[in-house]
């Protein structure tokens, strides 16, 4: 089986971030929200990031897919530095690096049909009517959907039927990687459960990669195959997903896991034990 | 939460392609679409419908009264004034079209990029528009006029580029709402050109108020132009209504009907635009319409009607149980029922529950959207909307039946007794008034505190919630908060009139989860401090272990398990309770022991085909140490 581990790495990341830096605000004044950050992710690998509103986990998502300028390091997808990537090369890069946003209310442009919402991507790249349907079609069997939300408008469906039209839309293209922005929080328990589910079962299927951005380290651990933590615009600790998630080195993921609640009353009384010590641990 | 209705009620579908239908279905709309109609029609065939030629002079009927012949009568050099009215039309209606046209090409492109592009075109954009809506127009107007010999289409053009600068405000400013969205983003990932995002996505919200931005226009537009012709500019040889109008002004002592009609003729046209652009306005911004009064107060009469001859109005069994006497719990509500009104009309959305929570006990009730979990504390608390009403047994509140009370009564006694947290703490604060206002505010309105009581309270609260600088808190805005301080803050108000129920809906969905813990501790010692009840809805099975003493489990409007909380997670009765608890994740297999699953279900399947292909990276990855060695 060493050899089929070994795989991915012979072959190189698929997405290399190396030093990254964003900053907001004015050229004068800027606001620095990420440090120099680096990552990697294989082909067919699921990356988690987690760290907490404000951490930069959100941001670095846009810096890959382009949406917030790079003020500092680069980023190399498959061996291709598109650290500022503008006009047609990132364009260009829709065909490999899809997005799922968190908000599947906002994520679909509420006065396209489904089927518009979901060729638009096809009809960009040139497919031609036929085309498109059909991968269409194959992409809405992926997610399970019925072919009958296609005439039908973002708005007649339940945030759950939503996420799955936002996943079929990144599917489209057939991308490498796909930048998942929260994907599952907005959505109820049981819909989060079967969303994370699909999420599993497409990689299987496609060999797509994910970077899985979340605040839920119980969604990153059944998802994720490595995870790193981010806290203040730094990653603080990155490694294999059920140890991050079970049993954290740095000092931050351990008060991180340890202040999300357990849903079992026993187990909880003693997390929160354990959270009250680190607590008075950082505070002291 | 947002009400469950919006769950099942679309209004984008049914608002689509009916937006012309439902303008002409209100009076306002129909008769000024009418009126407009009719104008475009006689500009359209003027040469048809005007009995003679506008210009044609007939000595015999200078200043004629109406007669057959001559229906308005002849002006002061003979020519008949309908035909010149109706001529009028046109050329009225034309340059209106051209002023608009000049405006929409220049302002809603220009409004378009500086919206979406933002930075320096944003910044020059506005500013050539601030500049043009500098400039005395009228002054311009004359000059033009004066160089050009009055040269009407030049002239319109230019009352079209003093216009331009609404169309850019308003497509930049509806740009500006939309650029964010992530849809936009999307499509932006998707590969899309700027240019055809623009096309596509950021323009379709535009399209109505620019439809409704235009009917206004056009209407100053003929008002613009009619007092350039009252003046004598751009008259050209057919006249328009301002030049017959300037006209009859000049007799309009002896004939003051030459002066009546062209006016009548502009003023029709202009309120007409006026009020058909206030209506689509209207008509655009409803989502649902509610049914009108009358029905509602027909429709609570017939139920009348019916319970009183004794047919039973279709009820379904109330859920829940109570675990306490009345006289003995915080808060005990009886077969609470919630209608929402809706245009479809009434619906149901909690279904008779009862449920009880006793003096220093915690609830939690839990349950998913459109569960009718925040639908229930929102009547307990008298906070639903407009559109929902409540009914039930009866609502005992520290020994009292709220339902029995007079409103005044009532909000005395929740204001009394219990304390709210709500979920979204920074849209609970309001963002005009200090922290210190906010919270000595209730103090002295509703429980009579004397100013420098209801300060010393609200210090003293602030610094019990763990606010570590509480005067400087007390003067500052809610927007100089983090989410976290701002629930602190809100947690302060709820009890510091030492209620006996806390109330809490989400308290914490909205907070980061080392937040989350705090808040969750400081609730817990505060409810131990002041042995209050404390109802806490959530969906999160954690916050539910971690805090609460009993839970209510909800779907769909109903109770389906009410129990302790270890019982209830140790060996939940119903299966969506088991479905729940079993979706929270927590000691759910890791990606690991999945894929680990997944290679053993293959292998068993069909031994020796499986090497892990499209598995990659392969789960079986030997041992830790070999990742990191691979990864580094």
């Amino acid at each position: 089986m060493s050899a089929t581990a070994s795989a991915p790495a012979a072959r190189g990341p698929l997405l290399e971030a190396k030093d990254v830096v964003v900053e907001y605000g004015t050229r004068r004044k800027p606001d620095r929200v990420l440090h120099e950050v680096s990552l990697e992710i294989a082909p067919g690998e699921c990356l988690g990031l987690v760290g907490e509103s404000g951490s930069g986990k959100s941001t670095l998502g846009k810096a890959i897919l382009g949406l917030v300028p790079v003020a500092g390091g680069s980023i190399t997808f498959d061996g291709r530095d598109i650290t500022h990537a503008t006009g047609r090369d990132r364009r260009s890069l829709a065909a490999d690096i899809q997005v799922v946003f968190q908000d599947p209310y906002g994520s679909l442009d509420p006065l396209m049909t489904v089927g518009d919402i979901l060729a638009e991507p096809l009809a960009t790249a040139g497919a031609s009517r036929a085309e498109a349907k059909a991968v269409v079609g194959e992409m809405l069997d992926r997610v399970r959907l019925p072919k009958q939300v296609l005439d039908r408008y973002p708005s007649e469906f339940s945030g759950g039927q939503r996420q799955r039209i936002a996943i079929a839309r990144a599917l489209v293209r057939r991308p490498k990687l796909i930048i998942c922005d929260e994907p599952v929080s907005a959505l109820d328990l049981t819909t989060q459960a079967t969303i994370l589910d699909l999420f599993i079962e497409l990689q299987r299927d496609t060999g797509v990669s994910y970077l899985f951005v979340s605040h839920d380290l119980g969604v990153v651990r059944r998802v994720c195959h490595r995870v790193a933590v981010m806290y203040r615009g730094r990653i603080v600790e990155t490694g294999d997903g059920e140890h991050v998630t079970g049993d954290p080195q740095d000092a931050y993921s351990r008060r991180l896991l340890m202040a999300s609640p357990v849903a079992d009353p026993a187990l909880q009384v003693e997390r929160r034990a354990a959270w009250l010590a680190l607590r008075s641990e950082h505070a002291a | 939460m947002t009400s469950p209705l919006t769950e099942n009620i679309d209004t984008r579908a049914s608002r689509r392609g009916s937006t012309f239908v439902r303008l002409l279905k209100r009076p306002a709309g129909a008769v000024s679409f009418g009126i407009l109609v009719l104008i475009v029609l006689v500009a359209v065939f003027a040469p048809l419908l005007a009995p003679y030629d506008p210009n044609f002079v007939d000595l015999s009927i200078t200043r004629a009264p109406p007669s057959p012949e001559h229906l308005l009568g002849g002006d002061t050099t003979g020519r008949d004034v309908l035909s010149r009215l109706i001529w009028g039309t046109q050329i009225t209606l034309w340059g209106a079209l051209v002023a608009i046209v000049t405006s929409l090409v220049i302002g809603v492109p220009s409004g378009l990029a500086a919206g979406y592009f933002g930075g320096a075109t944003d910044r020059i954009g506005t500013w050539i528009s601030d500049a043009v809506q500098s400039v005395p127009g009228m002054i311009i107007l004359l000059i033009v006029g004066a160089n050009t010999g009055n040269d009407f289409n030049l002239l319109m053009v230019t009352v079209g580029v003093f216009m331009a600068p609404g169309y850019f405000r308003l497509t930049r400013a509806t740009v500006l709402a939309v650029r964010n969205e992530a849809y936009v983003d999307a499509a932006k990932v998707s590969g899309l050109s700027h240019a055809r995002i623009m096309g596509r996505h950021v323009i379709r919200p535009v399209v109505a108020p620019i439809v409704i931005q235009s009917a206004l226009t056009a209407g100053m537009a003929m008002g613009m132009q009619a007092g350039l012709q009252f003046l004598g500019i751009g008259g050209g040889t057919t006249p328009g209504w301002g030049a017959a109008m300037n006209e009859g002004f000049r007799v309009m002592r002896t004939d003051p009907l030459l002066l009546l009609w062209p006016s009548l003729a502009l003023g029709i046209s202009i309120a007409a635009l006026a009020v058909l652009g206030s209506t689509l306005a209207d008509v655009v911004s409803v989502t649902a319409p509610l049914p009108s009064r009358k029905a509602r107060r027909a429709r609570r009469a017939a139920e009348r009607a019916a319970a009183a001859l004794g047919e039973p109005a279709v009820v379904t069994a109330s859920t829940g149980a109570v675990a306490h006497a009345a006289v003995d719990s915080a808060v005990q509500i009886e077969n609470l029922r919630v209608r929402y009104e809706t245009a479809d009309g009434e619906v149901e959305v909690v279904h008779g529950i009862t449920l009880d929570v006793a003096p220093g006990e915690v609830l939690g009730i839990v349950g998913e959207s459109g569960s009718g979990k925040s639908q229930t504390v929102f009547s307990v608390l008298d906070l639903l909307p407009k559109t929902g009403s409540y009914t039930a047994d009866a609502i005992w509140i520290g020994g009292e039946d709220v339902t029995s009370l007079g409103r005044r009564d009532r909000a005395r006694l929740l204001g009394r007794e219990i304390g709210y947290v709500p979920q979204e703490p920074m849209t609970n604060l309001d963002p005009s008034f200090t922290i210190g206002h906010q919270l000595t505010e209730p103090l002295r309105a509703v429980h009579g505190l004397s100013g420098a009581e209801a300060k010393a309270r609200a210090l003293a609260m602030l610094e019990r919630v763990g606010i570590a600088d509480p005067p400087r808190v007390m003067r500052a805005y809610p927007h100089e908060l983090s989410g976290g301080m701002a629930q602190r803050v809100l947690i302060a108000g709820a009890i510091a009139a030492k209620p006996s129920v806390l109330v809490a809906d989400e308290p914490t969905t909205a907070l980061d989860v080392t937040v989350q813990a705090e808040v969750l501790e400081l609730l817990r010692e505060l409810q131990q401090e002041y042995r209050m009840a404390l109802v806490i809805v959530t969906h999160n099975f954690g916050v539910v272990a971690d805090i609460c003493d009993r839970v209510v489990v909800m779907r769909h409007g109903s109770i389906v398990e009410i129990g302790e909380v270890s019982q209830l997670f140790s060996n939940p009765e119903d299966d969506y309770t088991r479905e729940l608890i079993a979706a929270s994740l927590d000691g759910a297999e890791s990606r690991a022991e999945l894929d680990r699953a997944f290679v053993a279900a293959h292998a068993a399947a069909s031994p020796g085909a499986v090497d892990g292909a499209g598995l990659a990276p392969d789960p079986d990855a030997s041992t830790e140490a070999d990742r990191k060695e691979v990864r580094a």
